[in-house]
């Protein structure tokens, strides 16, 4: 256990764009996040850590309001807020990528870019507009596609990717979520997803909380590092002060643990 | 056919395209036929000139197919099928489906019979009752499938058994006229077999408004896009914050809307409420015509207009065989057949069309 979430939390509150205060949630008899507290400082870019059902997703799905936290407090730019529901942290100015990416196969890359955010000309969707804002938003981001008219399905994986996070950043959102954007991504892909986050945090007008298992990729973008282990941070160090080597031995040294116990209870 | 494709203008002229003009015709004809097989309801239409042209010839002696009777007695068939097919494409492509329509259908008339008979409602709101209780059995449906979390193949076949039992109940299994003061406006509503007059057309006007207008809510609104975002990736819409129990909610109620107007027109068409009218039958049609036209049946995808056609295609095959003299006896076993050529036809195409969006 090295330095503690909270103690660094207090000092610097005004500066944070999203603090997590002591959330808990179950679901049934199984306890997804025990008491998890962090902070995300305005314009920063937070890295989070954790073996698979740590709870990473559960903490994403919370602060993007798809789910409530069983207890605990969200505070955004120093108002606690309650989220009702994605649309309403969407408004408040939280948007996610989901590990999944919520994309809908069937229509074009440019619905999916404004699903549930449709341009309506009542009672019609504006196609046109959205076609062409999507295509000018691509062309920004240095996403290349043939065309905005094709379905996702047709899409490759890093084609997917960054198109979820052209949605999720379409909407210039304050804080922004991003739930394993690597994983199952070729060198290639990767390269672009992370150019991608690089370029949003160079233009400092968003926070972000990236999920990712690979530590390397993590320390490339992140200012900062936090570890969730069973439903609790337990660790908390800027970049530069840790190291890919640091981060893989607590992992490893929680896989030992977890060995003892099997053989322990054999 | 190569020539009417469009071609940027100045190219086909163009010297430098000379050499190359019978391979740019042989291309051109090449996109003609991708861009047929990517339009889902091609098949379904060539199929529906085929049927039409082979029961023409079968029946050109006797020359009673497709005559103006027989076209009239054609699109009574097909109504019915067509109206109750936009419920079920909208439900099949959010991943659901419903089997109570044709009951809907059935007890829709005898209810504004009671009203009006029994309680002296007026003639209107009797009406409008009758289709409040479509939607509302559309809501039971709603509220058994979305909020109990039950197979809505399961909940509707028990709210259509409900319904049934009603109908049977109420009107001891006895047909009915329909109420006189409901005559003059039942026209209007689905027209009539017997006077001079005649609105024998009355029904499929319904229907191709109807299917008119749900196209364009299917293709060009957030309720059509939200459909089939829910069908096709159900947490995805959920988590991208689109509310699945109201998309379902509405399509079953909308569904239910269309089984009891479907009631009342045929009611007024064929001047009686019958309990023996309607029930399964035209809700497997209707579920087999949506099919037929393209429609997904794990949801995501499906078109108004391919199930027009489907409709118009078991509506030509019931009234081709009459036509011809042909027993209807086996006139199950060539919808049976139909309905599995085109199921994997429509597969086998999804695949041709996905090669050619690769390419």
């Amino acid at each position: 256990m090295t330095a503690m979430a909270p103690e660094s939390q207090a000092a610097r509150a005004d500066d944070d764009a999203l603090r997590v205060e002591h959330v808990s949630k179950r679901f049934g008899a199984l306890t997804a996040l025990v008491d998890v507290s962090l902070r995300l400082a305005r314009g920063e870019v937070l890295g989070l850590i954790g073996d698979n059902g740590a709870g990473k997703s559960t903490l994403l799905k919370i602060l993007c309001g798809f789910q409530p936290p069983d207890t605990g407090r969200i505070v955004l730019d120093g108002n606690e807020v309650l989220l009702k529901s994605v649309d309403h942290a969407r408004s408040l100015g939280i948007d996610v990528v989901y590990q999944d990416l919520a994309l809908i196969n069937q229509l074009s890359v440019y619905h999916n870019m404004f699903l549930n955010r449709e341009r309506v000309r009542w009672p019609l969707l504006s196609n046109r507009a959205m076609r062409r804002i999507a295509n000018e938003r691509l062309k920004q981001m240095g996403i290349n596609l043939e065309s905005v008219d094709v379905p996702v399905a047709n899409l490759s994986g890093g084609q997917r990717q960054s198109i979820a996070v052209a949605r999720a950043v379409y909407g210039q959102p304050k804080v922004l979520l991003l739930d394993e954007p690597l994983a199952a991504m070729g060198a290639k892909e990767a390269a672009l997803i992370l150019d991608l986050v690089r370029d949003l945090k160079q233009s400092g007008q968003v926070s972000i909380i990236i999920v990712a298992h690979n530590y390397g990729q993590v320390l490339e973008i992140a200012d900062r590092v936090n570890l969730l282990q069973h439903g609790m941070i337990t660790f908390d160090k800027t970049a530069k002060d840790t190291s890919v080597q640091e981060l893989n031995d607590i992992v490893i040294e929680e896989y030992r643990r977890a060995l003892q116990e099997r053989q322990r209870s054999a | 056919m190569s020539e009417t494709v469009q071609r940027p203008p100045g190219v086909a002229g163009a010297p430098s395209g000379r050499p190359s003009q019978g391979s740019a015709a042989l291309a051109s004809l090449r996109r003609t036929g991708t861009v047929l097989i990517q339009q889902r309801e091609t098949t379904v239409f060539v199929v529906v000139v085929l049927l039409v042209l082979y029961f023409r010839l079968l029946s050109a002696a006797s020359s009673s197919f497709l005559t103006s009777g027989s076209i009239a007695n054609l699109t009574q068939v097909a109504a019915p099928i067509i109206i109750i097919a936009i419920g079920e494409v909208f439900l099949l492509i959010c991943g659901e489906i419903d089997l109570s329509p044709g009951f809907v259908y059935t007890f829709a008339p005898f209810l504004m019979h009671y009203l009006i008979d029994f309680y002296h409602v007026p003639v209107i709101i009797a009406m409008l009752l009758s289709l409040l209780m479509g939607v509302v059995t559309g809501a039971v449906n709603g509220f058994l499938t979305v909020s109990l979390g039950l197979p809505s193949f399961i909940t509707t076949l028990g709210t259509g058994f409900v319904l049934l039992g009603l109908t049977d109940t109420t009107s001891h299994a006895e047909p009915v006229a329909i109420p006189s003061g409901a005559v003059g406006i039942g026209k209007w509503i689905g027209g009539t077999s017997y006077s001079d007059a005649g609105y024998p057309y009355t029904q499929i006007i319904w229907a191709v408004v109807l299917v008119a207008i749900f196209h364009v809510v299917l293709t060009r609104t957030r309720w059509g896009l939200h459909t089939i975002a829910v069908g096709g990736n159900s947490l995805g819409a959920a988590e991208s914050g689109i509310n699945i129990a109201r998309i379902k909610y509405g399509n079953f109620m909308l569904t239910g809307a269309l089984g009891a107007l479907t009631g009342l027109q045929v009611a007024f068409f064929t001047q009686t409420i019958d309990p023996s009218s309607g029930g399964y039958t035209p809700m497997f049609y209707s579920v087999a015509a949506a099919v037929l036209g393209g429609t997904a049946m794990l949801g995501g995808s499906g078109t108004i207009i391919g199930a027009f056609l489907g409709s118009l295609m078991l509506a030509v095959l019931t009234d081709g065989f009459t036509a011809a003299g042909i027993s209807a006896n086996p006139l199950s076993i060539i919808f049976g057949g139909a309905i599995l050529v085109a199921m994997i036809a429509n597969v086998q195409l999804a695949r041709l069309r996905e090669a050619g969006r690769r390419r």
